[in-house]
């Protein structure tokens, strides 16, 4: 740190970092052992099969979600991975993308109803949600380093963190905007509080919530990548040789692989947000 | 209604409550009762009440002095059972405040609603939620369907929140569907479903769980003139099949009534008169009300009664009409049918008969005055036979 700053923020929040690994390490072990164990188990089984097994049945699932078109390109984007011999490490990406995910959603979705039901939930979510936002990413990298070592997961849990907000915020929209008459019909026919939340409002907010889920994993795709700086491993490994060794050919597969990933991600999740508004 | 009441077990065997106990007497305590209703909206609305109760200040005043706005100012009604009670006003009047105190959807400043003689607001959150959803069905203007339901578990959804098993709520379904001719709709979605179909299904969602009481806010007044014609017509006949307590509001005169049994007419807040459809539109208490019925027909509304001369009074005065030969009418048949026969028959004169005597005569200048709203002239007995009285005889 700069020793001529007044307020210097960095040497609190190192004090701070420095002490929670020191004395509390216990629940970050525990944590980080939940994440590692998470990704190795979904990790071992999309390796188990046949590559073209988990080919068929991934484009399958693509058909069937969002329609004969992304169930094609799912097929030929995976099968484009497994030609450039990059099968494995985009599996491990998928993995840690899946695990952060649901990490990410499971903090996300309750969070995002509380906030649009409660005011001051709402007061204090977004701030934090503003912060957390526009922090650069690479900065989540360092205490997730410091407490949970490196791997596989800091990784997940920097991850996790980074693609919270947009999740949150939209679930909070969704629920926000639920038409207040649909509220009404609720109390009028003599709904509880809580059969308005997953009768009335959880339903009609589900397009935005899976516009959030979308989100979320873009987000945790991107985050995943950039981990790669901290051994997590996977296409983000592969950029990070790229980049190291200064081989272009590598980058660029890697790349490549990475972009078709996001493309199924992205096309098979709108089509789960199409599908939750019929 | 028999088959849904078997379906459904409403009245079943648990303790009787106060309301059960009243339902027994049902014929005397009104459906619901309003007593002395106060709505004011704002931080300081106690003191505000009091300053409009006891010193009567202006809206205005009370919006600058207090920051409240007024809502509903002692409103008193009673809705009798099985009665179609039409509250009528423009928007901003305070009708749909006023209806959400009899669910207790708006909790009121001061004043009593009585549901079937209990006093809601005694009421803990259990009991009225048991309430609103076995006692009173409510539509909603704009349908408030929910999209992400088929029609069925719309029509269901009521039932659903009081953990009804699903066969027994879907038969319940089906069967107000049936009753709105909706059946065999029950899979599709409301965004299939046009607007006048979807506030079907809205009225068959409040009569899925056999209310007594139904709430209706505006119900048709979102659909176009047509339709919503069609759908008055449908109600009102189900309506008398069904027999169920109605609140019914509209910002529509005509509306009002062709439906309501009673008229209130609501204005800024305050209930400006109370009555029957032909009292509101031959007798309106003020300018407002009278501004509202002035263009309503009265042929359908205003009965020989009111435009008659009373039979001893015109005998006297007419010796020599004979009254026994006239065409005669009944004394609650309308204006309309007054026309009908004067036109067929080319008479000057009717005769309106009570249980076969003679109470009144009609003629064709105390018939058009009806038509313009005018009353019926007082049959003088002056020496100088004044002109009215000597048209009224009509040679």
């Amino acid at each position: 740190m700069n020793g001529d700053a007044v307020i210097s923020i960095g040497s609190y929040i190192e004090t701070l970092v420095d002490w929670l690994n020191v004395n509390h390490a216990a629940p970050f072990e525990m944590l980080s052992a939940l994440m590692e164990r998470s990704v190795k188990l979904l990790e071992a089984v999309l390796l188990f099969p046949n590559a073209f097994v988990v080919m068929i049945v991934v484009a399958l699932l693509a058909w069937k979600v969002a329609g004969r078109q992304v169930g094609a390109l799912t097929f030929g984007g995976l099968l484009f991975c497994y030609l450039m011999d990059l099968w494995k490490a985009t599996m491990l990406t998928t993995a840690l993308v899946g695990v952060s995910t649901m990490a990410a959603l499971l903090v996300a979705i309750p969070l995002g109803i509380w906030s649009a039901v409660n005011p001051t939930a709402d007061k204090i979510t977004r701030p934090v949600m503003d912060f957390m936002q526009t922090m650069p990413p690479w900065v989540y990298l360092i205490p997730a380093v410091i407490l949970f070592s490196l791997g596989r997961a800091p990784a997940v849990i920097a991850t996790a963190v980074f693609a919270i907000p947009p999740a949150l915020r939209l679930t909070s929209l969704g629920i926000k905007e639920v038409p207040k008459d649909q509220l009404e019909v609720g109390k009028a026919f003599g709904a509880t509080q809580g059969q308005i939340i997953w009768k009335i409002q959880i339903p009609t907010a589900m397009p935005s919530i899976m516009a959030g889920v979308n989100q979320c994993i873009m987000m945790s795709l991107a985050m995943v990548v950039l981990a790669g700086l901290i051994g997590a491993g996977g296409l983000g490994g592969e950029v990070v040789r790229g980049l190291t060794r200064m081989m272009i050919g590598v980058g660029v597969r890697s790349g490549l692989a990475i972009v078709i990933l996001a493309i199924i991600f992205d096309r098979v999740t709108q089509g789960m947000v199409a599908l939750s508004k019929r | 209604m028999t088959a849904e009441t078997k379906v459904l077990p409403l009245n079943s065997t648990k303790p009787a409550t106060l309301m059960d106990q009243h339902a027994a007497k049902s014929e005397q305590v009104p459906a619901i009762e309003c007593r002395h209703v106060w709505k004011i909206y704002g931080k300081n609305e106690q003191r505000a009440h009091q300053a409009v109760k006891t010193e009567n200040i202006s809206k205005e005043a009370c919006l600058a002095e207090y920051g409240c706005v007024i809502g509903v100012v002692d409103a008193s009604f009673s809705v009798n059972q099985g009665e179609i009670f039409c509250i009528m006003g423009l928007s901003g009047s305070g009708k749909s405040t006023l209806m959400r105190h009899v669910n207790r959807l708006i909790e009121p400043t001061d004043g009593q609603i009585l549901i079937n003689g209990t006093d809601i607001g005694t009421l803990s959150t259990p009991e009225m939620r048991a309430l609103r959803a076995k006692k009173i069905g409510m539509v909603f203007q704009n349908m408030a369907l929910l999209p992400h339901r088929n029609v069925r578990d719309n029509v269901a959804f009521g039932l659903e929140v009081r953990k009804v098993p699903k066969k027994e709520r879907h038969a319940a379904a089906e069967n107000a569907l049936a009753l709105v001719h909706l059946d065999g709709w029950g899979d599709r979605f409301p965004r299939e479903l046009s607007g006048g179909m979807q506030q079907r299904v809205g009225l068959a969602r409040a009569l899925a769980s056999d209310p007594d009481i139904l709430l209706m806010d505006e119900p048709f007044s979102a659909l176009d003139p047509l339709i919503r014609r069609q759908l008055q017509d449908q109600f009102l006949e189900l309506s008398q099949k069904l027999k169920k307590t109605t609140l019914f509001i509209t910002h529509d005169l005509d509306e009002a009534i062709r439906i309501g049994a009673h008229i209130a007419i609501m204005k800024d807040g305050v209930l400006v008169q109370i009555g029957t459809p032909e009292e509101i539109v031959t007798n309106p208490t003020d300018e407002y009300v009278a501004d509202f019925v002035a263009g309503i027909s009265r042929l359908h509304l205003v009965s020989a009664t009111t435009v008659m001369y009373p039979a001893v009074d015109f005998l006297r005065k007419f010796p020599e009409v004979a009254a026994e030969q006239l065409p005669s009418v009944g004394p609650d048949d309308d204006l309309d049918t007054l026309v009908e026969i004067m036109t067929d028959v080319e008479a000057n004169r009717v005769a309106v008969r009570a249980d076969g005597k003679i109470i009144g005569i009609v003629t064709r200048r105390s018939l058009l005055r009806g038509i313009q709203g005018k009353p019926t002239e007082k049959i003088q007995f002056d020496a100088a036979q004044p002109q009215d009285a000597q048209a009224a005889g009509g040679a």
